[in-house]
């Protein structure tokens, strides 16, 4: 019980005027940084660090974990109502919530995304105060293989999910890892795929084609029907909250499983993006309402959402207790602790007591903060669309412009930001899927790397991904939802045959 | 302000194929970059153009499928009438132009010119709400980005001039 | 906006009416960008923003100094854009060993020539880490373990053909032993691969193991330095960064040392060079500075000017040398 006590001397900590002072602040520029594309969590985080030096450790850590929860939040803003995601974690959101939105009900949709993310971020800081300990031990027992066999997973429970013909989903996964192939080669340390053209030394960008796919593609798509987005009805009143609420208990289900899958990827630390697909993925099979995914179900805005943040919050205790960053936001403060003079790592626990609570508080108290923030901004931000097209779409083509330019401050990926919308609006049409294509550039290179390093240590040896208990049972996990459909099929049969 | 011209268009056959051979061509030129990079089994395990390799080879078979898959279903339907085109290539022609003028011109003056033209021509707006937005949002932009966030954006001779 | 405006209308008048005083030398008008060639969250990255930081607290510039990352290639995305930037001096970039190594690796076309050396700031340290669990007290030990493991003992590091594989690979040539060098993404990374058990030994610097040295979890074997470390305050068990013997007292005579410095565009003027210069003498007075120093256990080595390019030079030719001998040249 000695957590409780030093729990509740973090909420103290927490809770002086001058540091709930620093938790707001920070939520509305973490929601500025997340509605931004291109100004991502860690751009923000990073480029806030320096002005939090002034500040005492706990209040400045305080204030860029409130960042760090804002751009969560508002990661999902620009992925419902304008099927721009700002933040790489947010791309399933927009599966449903797009759709959602069109059928003038981003209300809802927004809801559900606040709603979700705050109790997947609850659900991870419960289990990081009661099990942090146990948590990082687990954490350490990932090698290689074992993220090799996290990646494969999280692609196995995605693909074979797309109504669209398998030759072109195949086609378009295929890109994808093309795509994230191009550029150094982390094992060798050789440049591939870059045909001596300088601007393709940083490979391609995943958030540059996303914008483009997804982003200018959809401008292109609504171009073509002519100059209105769809959605402009939308409810804005504050009464669609308290409306959404009573529907969600619903889906308890998902969101417990979405929380585990969230909180397992951020543990490891594989990180929440795939952990959003992941939980997409299964949650669209696992549901009952399944096969309506993809049309403006709540249930699949829920699912992501929910892992995304789950994840992005128990990113940060493989953070305080190995320093090693769940994710790239994680990495930064991480820095920042070190400029303080706070060293992550085993003893962080023990030597800085004060500093370690208060943080866990404030993850308690910043996320309440936070949702209450965004959710009294619901109409303001559903109200949007109701701006005519002929005066948004310039404006959200200028942003996007804005954000493909600041990942690298380069013009070229601006130019490939407009290829990439051409090619979204000729995908989209033509049907090919573009998950897919997302999801293979965002883990492909990544999934490669692993595998490789896990080759190099086992000298070439593919036993290595079924050499101990935990690897081998996720990548038996991942071979079941790749044969999922196969097996539901097989299992029907047998029931009808025996029937 | 949709401008419906028949039901005339190119035909959805005919884009479709030319989309998957490109998408075919894309592959090629990933199959010649990992040879380029290696794509044996080295002794450390897979060379660097080892995985490329196959997705390139993957590219191009599931394109010859789906290039037969397209041959065979002729449904005769549209790609797109040549209105909702004209509508599309009306916002990627100036976005092309807006993007290969932003080395040059900085984002700034890019961006004014493009709002306006945008709401001009397509919205029909009054001058006077053409202009406030069209300054509107590149200031506010300055201000978030270069003064909050100091992320410096492309400027060009305008703003050097402004000394910004 | 219009601000802005009214500064800069301001500042033409002062200029036309010949107020500006006679500042000696130049002072930047604009902005800085300050380019890290390496991802965000390490080492270089927190080295570039704790100067930000301390730049910022101390209002040592009257203009901002942005950091940003440019990553791509190994750093050679950042190295080609500066390059590229000739004449404008209101960006710098700091250095790590991929000043040498990118170029080399990759064959892309830069040399740190194409730069303007301004100072170096700090000499990063690098020691040989096991787990604290293995039974190897001394480098000795450990080196005769992988000899007879007979190259399947790991070593994990940051990059491919990098600092931590030429320091790998010269381990090799000094004692005839063989690894199997595993490329991981960033040093905090390779630490906890160290702890989990999934290498067996690292060449981190002392700041990305640092937090796993005092929670007990990773031994220290030796540093690969010609003198032990001067920071003597103890970190774990009694024992100090001083404490840990080089590498060539242990029958391993290899030294390496990795580059924390400044460079500028190139075309700079002198006075220029000597702003900047002198600003980063101010940043290394400051109290931060010294304990981040101390944090990472770095060596404070301070060179400019003719030195500093000497020992550059010296260390380019050094790494082509090693590189030339571990076969990771460019073919191309």
């Amino acid at each position: 019980m000695e957590e409780l006590a030093n729990l509740f001397h973090g909420f103290a900590v927490a809770l002086q005027p001058f540091n709930i002072m620093v938790m707001i602040l920070g939520i509305v520029l973490g929601v500025i940084i997340g509605v931004l594309p291109g100004l991502g969590g860690a751009n923000g985080v990073a480029i806030l660090l320096p002005l939090t030096f002034s500040m005492p450790p706990t209040s400045a850590i305080i204030m860029l974990s409130c960042i760090y929860w804002g751009a969560l939040f508002g990661g999902a803003i620009t992925s419902i109502l304008f099927n721009i995601p700002g933040e790489p974690w947010s791309v399933a959101t927009t599966f449903d919530g797009y759709p959602m939105a069109q059928q003038g009900k981003a209300g809802e949709a927004l809801t559900a995304a606040f709603t979700s993310s705050f109790v997947g971020a609850l659900f991870a800081v419960i289990m990081i105060t009661l099990v942090a300990p146990l948590v990082a031990s687990f954490a350490l027992q990932f090698g290689p293989a074992e993220k090799f066999a996290v990646y494969f997973l999280a692609f196995c429970s995605f693909v074979g999910l797309s109504k669209e013909p398998p030759f072109k989903t195949v086609a378009a996964m295929m890109i994808g890892f093309a795509l994230a192939a191009v550029g150094l080669d982390s094992i060798t340390g050789q440049l591939r795929l870059t045909f001596g053209v300088t601007e393709l030394l940083n490979g391609f960008d995943f958030l540059i084609a996303v914008i483009g796919l997804f982003g200018i593609g959809e401008i292109l798509l609504t171009m073509e029907e002519g100059l209105s987005f769809r959605g402009g009805n939308a409810k804005i009143n504050l009464r669609v909250v308290l409306h959404t609420w009573k529907e969600m208990p619903a889906y308890w289900l998902t969101s417990l499983r979405s929380c585990l899958i969230g909180c397992w990827m951020g543990i490891t630390p594989a990180g929440a993006t795939p952990a959003s697909f992941m939980s997409y993925g299964i949650a669209k099979r696992l549901s009952k309402r399944g096969k309506k995914f993809g049309h403006g179900e709540i249930e699949g805005v829920v699912a992501p959402e929910t892992a995304a943040h789950a994840a992005g919050t128990a990113a940060l205790l493989p953070m305080l207790s190995l320093g090693v960053p769940g994710s790239p936001t994680a990495a930064v403060l991480l820095g920042g602790l070190l400029i303080w003079g706070l060293q992550p790592g085993p003893m962080l626990f023990v030597e800085q007591k004060e500093f370690v609570w208060g943080l866990i508080a404030s993850m308690y108290l910043g996320n309440l903060v936070g949702l209450l923030v965004v959710l009294t901004c619901v109409p303001i931000f559903a109200a949007i669309l109701r701006i005519p097209f002929s005066i948004i779409a310039p404006l959200i083509l200028v942003l996007c412009a804005i954000g493909a330019y600041s990942v690298h401050s380069s013009t070229f990926d601006v130019v490939l930001m407009l290829v990439f919308g051409v090619l979204g609006y000729l995908f989209k049409k033509c049907g090919y899927p573009l998950a897919p294509l997302v999801l293979a550039i965002v883990l492909g290179d990544k999934a490669e790397e692993a595998f490789r390093q896990s080759l190099l240590g086992s000298q070439g040896s593919l036993a290595v991904f079924f050499s101990n208990g935990l690897v081998g049972t996720i990548m038996v996990l991942g071979l079941i939802a790749l044969f999922w459909s196969a097996i539901q099929e097989g299992y029907s049969r047998l029931r009808a045959a025996t029937a | 302000m949709s401008s419906h011209g028949g039901s005339a268009g190119p035909s959805h056959k005919a884009v479709e194929a030319g989309v998957t051979l490109a998408i075919a061509l894309f592959g090629i030129i990933v199959i010649i970059g990992s040879v380029k990079a290696g794509i044996n089994w080295g002794a450390e395990g897979p060379r660097a153009g080892f995985f490329p390799f196959y997705v390139g080879l993957l590219i191009v078979a599931a394109s010859a499928m789906n290039f037969r898959n397209t041959l065979r279903e002729d449904d005769g339907g549209v790609f797109a009438e040549w209105g909702q085109l004209r509508q599309v290539m009306s916002v990627v022609v100036p976005t092309a132009i807006y993007v290969g003028a932003l080395p040059f011109t900085g984002i700034y003056l890019a961006s004014m010119i493009f709002i306006a033209w945008f709401m001009r021509w397509l919205g029909k707006y009054g001058w006077l709400t053409v202009t406030a937005v069209a300054i509107g949002m590149p200031v506010v932009t300055y201000l978030i980005f270069e003064r909050w966030f100091m992320v410096p954006l492309p400027k060009g001779p305008v703003e050097e001039w402004l000394g910004l | 906006m219009k601000r802005s405006v009214r500064v800069a209308l301001a500042a033409g008048i002062a200029l036309v009416a010949g107020q500006i005083p006679a500042l000696a030398g130049w002072e930047p008008v604009r902005p800085v960008e300050f380019i890290v060639p390496a991802g965000t969250g390490g080492g270089a990255d927190q080295m570039a923003r704790t100067i930000q930081g301390i730049v910022t607290k101390h209002n040592l510039m009257k203009q901002p100094l942005v950091v940003i990352n440019k990553s791509g290639g190994a750093g050679g995305e950042g190295f080609l854009d500066v390059k590229a930037s000739a004449g404008n001096p209101h960006k710098i970039i700091i250095t790590l060993s991929n000043l040498f190594t990118t170029p080399l690796a990759t064959g892309i076309p830069f040399n740190w020539k194409d730069l303007t050396p301004v100072a170096m700031l700090a000499l990063d340290e690098f020691v040989l880490w096991v787990n604290a669990e293995k039974p190897y007290a001394t480098a000795k030990d450990y080196i005769d373990a992988v000899k007879q493991a007979g190259g399947t003992l790991k070593m994990g590091g940051t990059g491919s053909k990098q600092e931590d594989q030429i320091i790998t690979v010269a381990m090799e040539k000094a004692t005839g032993a063989k690894f199997t060098y595993i490329p991981y993404k960033g040093g905090g990374e390779v630490a906890v691969q160290l702890v989990g058990n999934h290498i067996d030994s690292t060449v981190n610097n002392p700041i990305e193991a640092v937090a796993q040295w005092r929670g007990g979890k990773v031994r220290p074997l030796c540093v690969f330095d010609d003198k032990p470390m001067g920071y003597d305050e103890p970190i774990t068990d009694g024992k100090a960064w001083k404490d840990i013997p080089t590498c060539k007292s242990q029958g391993l005579d290899i030294e390496y040392l990795m580059l924390r410095g400044i460079f500028m565009s190139p075309r700079a003027t002198k006075d220029q060079i000597e702003y900047y210069v002198d600003l980063f003498k101010k940043v290394r007075e400051t109290p931060e500075w010294q304990d981040f120093m101390k944090t990472g256990a770095f060596n404070t080595t301070f060179m400019t000017g003719a030195d500093y390019a000497k020992w550059v030079e010296t260390e380019e030719k050094r790494h082509e040398l090693l590189m030339k001998e571990a076969g990771f040249l460019a073919s191309n």
